[in-house]
């Protein structure tokens, strides 16, 4: 993926998915009780990083999410801290009951990673691609989901994570993505990073968006927009308070994320927007379509996704406020 | 330690039948419920606390128990009447079976009554779960051991043969899986809906050591349980256990109508009736 523009310049890292399963690794070596399981996807998820260190704690379940799932379930009720991972289309969609009867409605202490997320996975295509994962997830009562748009957030939350107490999800990408943070970089669940302070619009976005939110930041100021960023790597529980802020001092709220906009990250700023501090919206999406294969570039242009798309949103939204 | 044991098979009778009589009353209190598949079950569970697994009622915690994890969740009148009768509940609890806040929700509910090996009642993912628990005993090098029931309709989840293929697989000699085979579901005879024979050998060709007991029979079910229990080898355990639905009730027995219905007060009255009467033959 890209990542430059004239002035704004990101160097390129780790995708999030390489970054999980180092994360995972480390985890490994802290706390005997860890344990991973995938689907026959370990080498595309990454939690083969896991269990080249530690193949006495990795389970393989065969191409069987359900089985996957449940398995998780019954090795945490059994004292051990499972991270179980597979493409985010796979866990969430075929895993779906499985994650909410075995885990999410008992308040297991189960961690869950899909990748593969959104468009950007390219050429597989619809069937690989994940664009309701965040609507899913979210909608499971007590589930932490996260989404970290670089290789910082993504190592940093797998650590909260383990430290978390309940059912979490987080989801990851296929392709290598700009560095935003570095490695010393604090982050908390429910806590949304901010970036820059321009009170002309707020851009609310997560994951893959967020690298394309700064790009757009950087086009607007250009053009003497001020645009703040906020990057919302939890979507549950969602930074009410920092969106109420943004709302606020903003007065203008634009959405971006590599999900459909039913259910997604827009719709659940909107909702904590419209409770807090309602201000025009404009939402960047997958809009009730699901995309095709092609190039991960040729599709975040072709769905909409991009840092100009971003921009003209922010303009779109400013015609609105008042 | 005070692990409820029950030697005489005599007694064993006896206590299951107090157990039927327990799941009508509760069932016919709470006005909704599956007395069918609680009644089917009753040997199986009253063997299985009451003789073969290794647990202990004033710690229930005790990392070193025996799992049981009722996959068929809508079979928990009967686990409830089984805890019990074991020690782990106030029989004064029975009659609040369903009823707002109560410790006894219509599926096993794990946040509401801590004992419970697991939240169940979406029907194919117990014996997933109990994999989980097994593997964890292997990870951890300890000895105990996990049961798992599932009804008989139940098998037709594909999960559950997700779970039959991996648990031979990855050598879990420590699970054995316990099919009631009551031959009904709610719509229908299981043979009427979806047949499962040949299903003893189905679990054998997933690579299960498959038996077929008498699951009313305490002479069948006892050795079956124990012997799984004392599994030296890898090789998981699937006990069919042949039933009745309804099993001890006249009016419900084989009778498809009692899947998912509570009896009436004459019911239940009539019920026990026959039940109290059959405890004097025993």
């Amino acid at each position: 993926m890209k990542a430059t523009t004239t002035k704004f310049e990101l160097k390129m890292g780790l995708a999030t998915r390489e970054a999980y399963g180092q994360a995972l690794a480390e985890l490994g070596r802290a706390n005997p009780n860890v344990v991973a399981l995938d689907a026959d996807l370990a080498k595309s998820t990454y939690s083969a990083t896991f269990a080249k260190d530690f193949p006495e704690r990795f389970i393989t379940c065969g191409i069987a999410e359900a089985d996957m799932v449940s398995i998780a379930s019954g090795l945490a009720l059994a004292g051990k801290v499972p991270f179980a991972s597979s493409f985010a289309v796979f866990l969430c969609d075929k895993a779906y009951d499985q994650l909410r009867m075995c885990v999410a409605y008992p308040g297991v202490n189960a961690k869950f990673c899909g990748s593969h997320g959104g468009i950007s996975i390219g050429e597989d295509g619809p069937s690989q691609q994940a664009v309701e994962d965040f609507a899913l997830m979210c909608s499971l009562p007590g589930f932490v989901v996260v989404c970290p748009a670089d290789e910082h957030a993504a190592r940093a939350l797998v650590h909260r994570m383990a430290e978390h107490v309940g059912p979490c999800y987080m989801r990851t990408g296929r392709p290598k993505v700009p560095v935003i943070y570095n490695a010393e970089e604090k982050f908390e669940i429910g806590k949304a990073k901010v970036h820059g302070s321009g009170r002309d619009a707020a851009i609310v976005a997560c994951g893959l968006e967020v690298g394309y939110a700064l790009q757009a930041q950087a086009q607007l100021e250009e053009e003497g927009i001020h645009a703040r960023v906020l990057d919302m790597h939890t979507l549950k529980p969602l930074d009410d308070a920092a969106i109420a802020q943004a709302a606020r001092e903003c007065g203008a709220l634009v959405t971006a994320e590599e999900h459909v906009l039913d259910g997604g990250l827009g719709a659940r700023v909107a909702a904590s927007a419209a409770a807090s501090h309602p201000v025009p919206m404009e939402f960047v999406g997958l809009r009730n379509t699901y995309a095709e294969s092609g190039t991960p570039e040729q599709l975040v242009e072709k769905y909409g996704l991009t840092a100009p798309h971003i921009a003209a949103a922010v303009k779109k939204v400013l015609k609105r406020k008042k | 330690m005070s692990v409820p044991r029950v030697e005489s098979l005599t007694e064993l009778k006896r206590l299951a039948n107090r157990l039927r009589i327990d799941i009508v009353r509760m069932i016919g209190a709470a006005g909704s419920g599956h007395p069918g598949g609680s009644l089917s079950e009753v040997e199986l569970l009253t063997a299985l606390y009451f003789r073969v697994l290794r647990h202990d009622p004033k710690r229930p915690e005790w990392p070193g128990r025996d799992r049981f994890v009722l996959s068929k969740g809508h079979g928990c009148p009967a686990l409830y009447a089984v805890y019990a009768a074991a020690g782990y509940l106030d029989p004064a609890v029975l009659p609040t079976l369903r009823k707002l806040g109560s410790p006894l929700q219509g599926h096993p509910d794990k946040r509401m009554l801590a004992i419970l090996e697991a939240s169940t009642g979406s029907l194919g993912q117990g014996l997933s779960i109990g994999i989980g628990m097994a593997l964890a005993a292997k990870m951890d090098q300890a000895d105990y051991h996990v049961f798992v029931m599932t009804g008989d309709g139940e098998v037709q989840e594909g999960q559950i043969w997700e779970a039959a293929m991996f648990a031979p697989y990855h050598k879990l000699g420590n699970l054995t899986l316990i099919v009631d085979c009551n031959q009904q579901q709610l719509d229908d005879w299981t043979e009427k809906i979806l047949s499962l024979e040949p299903l003893a050998e189905k679990f054998r060709s997933f690579g299960w050591r498959a038996v077929e007991i008498d699951g009313h029979d305490f002479e069948q079910v006892l050795p079956a349980l124990e012997q799984a229990r004392a599994n030296p080898g890898a090789q998981p355990t699937a006990i069919l256990a042949h039933t009745v639905k309804g099993k001890g009730v006249s009016f419900m027995e084989n009778n498809i109508k009692w899947h998912g219905v509570a009896p009436k007060p004459d019911e239940v009255a009539k019920a026990v009736a026959e039940l109290e009467a059959a405890a004097q033959q025993l």
